[in-house]
C-alpha cells in the first residue's frame, strides 16, 4: 500500500476461448480504478475481449524450494501429456 | 443527407456548429495533454493522455469535416492552427486552465456527459458525415464517463481533503455549464434541419444524470449560481485561451507549413 494504492495483477484475454494471460501489473485505489486502468496500459493497442484484474496479495505461490517435490516428479511420467490424442479437425484455441 | 446533397443555404451555420464542437474537443484535448508527465501517479498519468488523445481525435475529425463544409480547402490542421481566439468557438469551460485534479475530473465528468447524450443524439442526425463521427466517437467519450465518474465518487466520497476539493471545482464549473446548452439562430436552423438534436431534452437528460452522481458522492451544486458565463459560441473567451493558443499554436506560427 503506497499512497493508499494497492497492487493489482493484470490477466487480459485476446479472444473468446482462449485462457487469460497475465500481462503485468498496475497501481490502483479499488478494484474498478484497477480495471480501468489496466484497460489503458494492456488493452488499448491489442484485441482484448476481457481483462481480469486480482489483489496481487490474493495470489498464493510455491517458494523457489518447492521446485523438487512440486515439480521433478512429473519429469519421468509422459502418460500424463495429452500426446496420444488426435485433436479433431477444425477445433481451435485448446 | 451529405456534402454533395448539402443545401447551399444551411452550409455556413452547419460549419459554425462543427467548429463549436470541433472547438470544444480541441481545447478540451489540450488542457488534458497538460497533465502528461504531471499526474498523479503513473497510471492515471497515462489515463489522462489516452482521454487527450481520444478528443484530440474528435476534434480532428469534426474539423475536416468543419473544413469541407466551408469549402474554401482549409484543412482541420489550418482550423486549428491558424485562427485567432476571436474566431474559436468552443464554451469557455473547456478552456479553464487545468487546476488541481479536482478540477480536471469535474470538468471531465460534466463535460463528458453532456458529450454522451449530444453524440448519442447525434447518431440520428440526418446529415450523415457527421452521424459517423458521432457513432464513432461515442464509444470513447462512454468511457471518459466511467472514468471521470468513478474519480468523482472516489473524491467527493473521499477524505476531508479530497471532498472539499472537489466541492471547490464544482462550485466553480458551475457557472460555466450553461452555455453547453444554449439555443441560438444557429442552433436552431439546424435543428429544424435534424441535423442538430433538441437541447432542451438533453439539458433534462444531463441534469438528472449529473445530479445522481454528485448525490452519490456527497457534493451539492450551488443553488443560485450568480451568473451563467456566456459568450464562447460567439468567441468571445476567457483570458486564459489566448495563452493556450500561444503555446500550441506556437510552432506553426514561428516556423509555418513545418511539418515532421
Amino acid at each position: 500500500m503506497e499512497n493508499g494504492l494497492r497492487l493489482w495483477e493484470v490477466f487480459v484475454q485476446s479472444r473468446t476461448g482462449k485462457p487469460h494471460e497475465h500481462v503485468g501489473s498496475v497501481r490502483a485505489s479499488h478494484a474498478e480504478m484497477a480495471l480501468q486502468h489496466a484497460r489503458d496500459v494492456y488493452a488499448r493497442r491489442g484485441p482484448v475481449v476481457s481483462i481480469w484484474v486480482v489483489p496481487t496479495e490474493a495470489i498464493y505461490a510455491t517458494q523457489p524450494g518447492d521446485e523438487g517435490p512440486f515439480f521433478d516428479p512429473a519429469d519421468t511420467k509422459p502418460y500424463r501429456h495429452p500426446l496420444f490424442y488426435k485433436v479433431p479437425h477444425g477445433v481451435k484455441n485448446i | 443527407m451529405n456534402l454533395e446533397t448539402l443545401d447551399t443555404a444551411i452550409r455556413p451555420a452547419l460549419f459554425e456548429y462543427l467548429l463549436r464542437l470541433g472547438d470544444d474537443a480541441l481545447i478540451l484535448g489540450h488542457r488534458l495533454s497538460e497533465w502528461c508527465g504531471h499526474g498523479p501517479y503513473l497510471e492515471e498519468d497515462i489515463a489522462l493522455a489516452n482521454l487527450a488523445l481520444d478528443c484530440l481525435g474528435h476534434a480532428e475529425a469534426l474539423l475536416t469535416l468543419a473544413g469541407q463544409v466551408e469549402g474554401e480547402g482549409r484543412t482541420a490542421d489550418d482550423l486549428a492552427f491558424l485562427r485567432d481566439a476571436y474566431e474559436f468557438r468552443n464554451a469557455q469551460m473547456v478552456e479553464l486552465p487545468r487546476g488541481d485534479f479536482a478540477f480536471t475530473i469535474v470538468r471531465q465528468f460534466l463535460f463528458a456527459t453532456y458529450a454522451c447524450l449530444l453524440y448519442e443524439a447525434l447518431q440520428q442526425s440526418v446529415f450523415e458525415p457527421l452521424a459517423g463521427i458521432a457513432a464513432k466517437a461515442l464509444k470513447e467519450m462512454r468511457y471518459h464517463l466511467r472514468h471521470s465518474r468513478e474519480w468523482i465518487r472516489c473524491l467527493g466520497d473521499g477524505t476531508e481533503e479530497s471532498h472539499r476539493r472537489t466541492q471547490n471545482a464544482l462550485d466553480e464549473l458551475w457557472m460555466y455549464t450553461g452555455e453547453l446548452f444554449e439555443v441560438d439562430d444557429t442552433l436552431q436552423t439546424l435543428t429544424q434541419a435534424h441535423i442538430a438534436p433538441d437541447m432542451t431534452a438533453l439539458y433534462s437528460a444531463w441534469n438528472a444524470q449529473v445530479m445522481t452522481t454528485l448525490q452519490e458522492a456527497t457534493l451539492t451544486v450551488p443553488e443560485n449560481p450568480p451568473y451563467m458565463a456566456t459568450g464562447g459560441r460567439r468567441g468571445h473567451h476567457t483570458e486564459h485561451l489566448g495563452y493556450l493558443l500561444a503555446e500550441m499554436q506556437f510552432l506553426q506560427r514561428a516556423y509555418p507549413g513545418a511539418k515532421w
